[in-house]
């Protein structure tokens, strides 16, 4: 691991201006990623603003009538909340569906928005990756693949997003807020958050340098059938081949979204207003512009299967 | 060293610091170097409060708690097995609850209480886990045992609370302690040598002089 300084802010927007003054800056919470990534040295930060010490630790009712979660809200928390078992159930399901108990129990909602991918080609310091080296190269492309994208990808980085709270996140519409180094606030739409690779595979999210996210606001409750449908190589603490998050109304309509298929959690409105006609009509209209490896097409036959075990499970 | 400084602040002098204003450990950034050693000098102060017991640490900011507990400490009961958080073996309690000591560092826990297995029970009076691994031969090599009774300690501790887990069928019930779930509860402790009946017979045990 290299070297690096180490701060505890008082505020978050002490924390965000700190970040702000030395770029190679890192905030820590759970640190269940970044310090997996810096022992290997994928992550090299000078410094590290350690944000545990913020009192960014709250659920509570946002005020119109949806639910605010704070930044340092640990997994375990949030899957345990009463509020988000009755009216957010898709997002418990997720949360309860990643990583181990141990992992949960320190992995915050921020963290977990900010994770890095699980290319294998990512974590091999070896082998050029642009993501972690820009302008390196892709070993992923023609590599082994069968983990990554069929969706979103591009010439340069074909990794997935591995977090399963974000597809739940981003079904239910969240909203990201933030502090910036000037002290300014704002918010951004889950939909906004993340980004395409494009030819910067390396910049993941819409967050300015040094801007520290402070919480997430789910809206008012959609009602209706939650599932979470996790398809992984084992039962248990492993990522998602693809993952399917719904909500389905009792009139048959209702909203989808993947995970394990694209470089973020993937989600297509228009394609939703087939889902009262099964899940053939809406992975179609979800992955039309799939261009899967010849390792992972499987992906494909995948989601519309575990969709359509998930709309007859909201069936009954 | 010119591009380091030298910090040694008292545990009282940190919190004093924090409390006035930001609290910085190491001002100056080490150049950006291939060099994993440390400079001399690049050293952080803090407590740790293990087993209750508290310690003065001067280490590395670098250092995880696993290594300030083995390392450190000389507390070997906690095991390194990978190091990075998928194996379940380096589990201690943070606070009452159960983490990976590998994933995280030393110097964040300035003033929590840490479990060990060390802290757990003593060969004279064993921790009701600690005899049940033993009644149900709940291991062969032994090296990930201290992980798992940790872990099952605080997984004990989050079913009693009501947290549910993946296997749960209703998230509105209180979940209660059937096979399948003590299984889904446990995935982050690996057992290389297979002993998974055995150790799910030493919770059950105990799961159930609880209920």
């Amino acid at each position: 691991m290299r070297p690096f300084t180490y701060e505890r802010p008082r505020t978050d927007a002490e924390a965000a201006a700190s970040a702000a003054r030395e770029p190679r800056t890192r905030f820590i919470a759970g640190g269940t990623n970044l310090l997996d990534l810096m022992k290997i040295e994928v992550e090299t930060p000078a410094h590290l603003v350690d944000v545990n010490g913020l009192e960014l630790d709250r659920i509570e009712p946002s005020g119109d009538g949806g639910l605010r979660i704070g930044a340092l809200v640990r997994n375990a928390d949030l899957a345990a909340n009463e509020t988000v078992r009755r009216d957010y159930e898709v997002l418990a399901r997720a949360l309860l569906a990643g990583a181990s108990a141990q992992i949960r129990n320190r992995a915050t909602t921020a963290g977990n928005l900010l994770q890095r991918t699980r290319c294998p080609y990512f974590y091999d310091t070896n082998q050029p990756c642009n993501k972690r080296v820009p302008g390196s190269g892709c070993s992923a492309i023609g590599g082994v693949s069968r983990q990554l994208a069929v969706i979103g990808a591009s010439d340069a980085c074909i990794a997935t997003h591995p977090s399963d709270m974000a597809v739940a996140m981003r079904l239910l519409d969240a909203k990201v807020e933030t502090v910036r180094p000037d002290a300014t606030r704002r918010v951004i739409p889950i939909a906004d958050f993340h980004r395409l690779p494009g030819n910067t595979p390396h910049i993941e999210t819409n967050l300015e340098a040094g801007e520290l996210i402070t919480g997430v606001v789910l809206p008012k409750p959609l009602g209706g059938k939650h599932i979470y449908r996790k398809v992984r190589d084992r039962a248990s603490f492993a990522f998602a081949l693809v993952a399917v998050a719904a909500v389905v109304q009792d009139d048959g309509t209702g909203r989808v979204a993947l995970g394990g298929v694209a470089p973020k959690p993937w989600r297509v409105e228009a394609a939703e207003a087939h889902l009262p006609d099964g899940a053939a009509r809406v992975t179609d209209a979800l992955l039309a512009d799939a261009k899967p490896t010849p390792d992972n097409g499987f992906k494909l036959t995948l989601a519309r299967r575990a969709l359509g075990s998930v709309l007859t499970e909201a069936r009954t | 060293m010119e591009n380091s400084i030298d910090i040694k602040i008292s545990r009282r002098n940190l919190l004093k610091a924090g409390a006035a204003s930001a609290t910085a450990i190491g001002t100056t950034a080490m150049s950006a170097t291939q060099n994993a050693t440390p400079a001399q000098g690049m050293t952080a102060s803090f407590t740790l409060n293990v087993n209750g017991k508290s310690h003065e640490m001067s280490v590395d900011p670098r250092t995880s708690l696993l290594d300030a507990l083995r390392e450190h400490l000389h507390m070997t009961g906690t095991k390194k097995g990978c190091d990075h958080g998928q194996c379940g073996a380096c589990t201690v309690l943070l606070d009452g609850r159960r983490i990976n000591a590998c994933l995280t560092l030393a110097i964040m826990h300035d003033g929590q209480q840490i479990t060990t297995i060390e802290g757990l029970g003593t060969p004279g009076a064993l921790h009701p886990l600690q005899a049940a691994f033993v009644k149900h031969d709940g291991y062969q090599c032994g090296y990930c045992t201290p992980g798992q009774i940790c872990s099952a300690v605080g997984m004990l501790d989050e079913a009693a609370s009501g947290m549910p887990s993946h296997v749960t069928a209703s998230l509105n019930e209180r979940p209660l302690l059937t096979p399948e779930e003590i299984r889904e509860r446990m995935s982050g402790n690996i057992c290389r040598c297979g002993a998974y009946s055995n150790i799910l017979d030493a919770i059950e045990d105990v799961a159930e002089g609880k209920a």
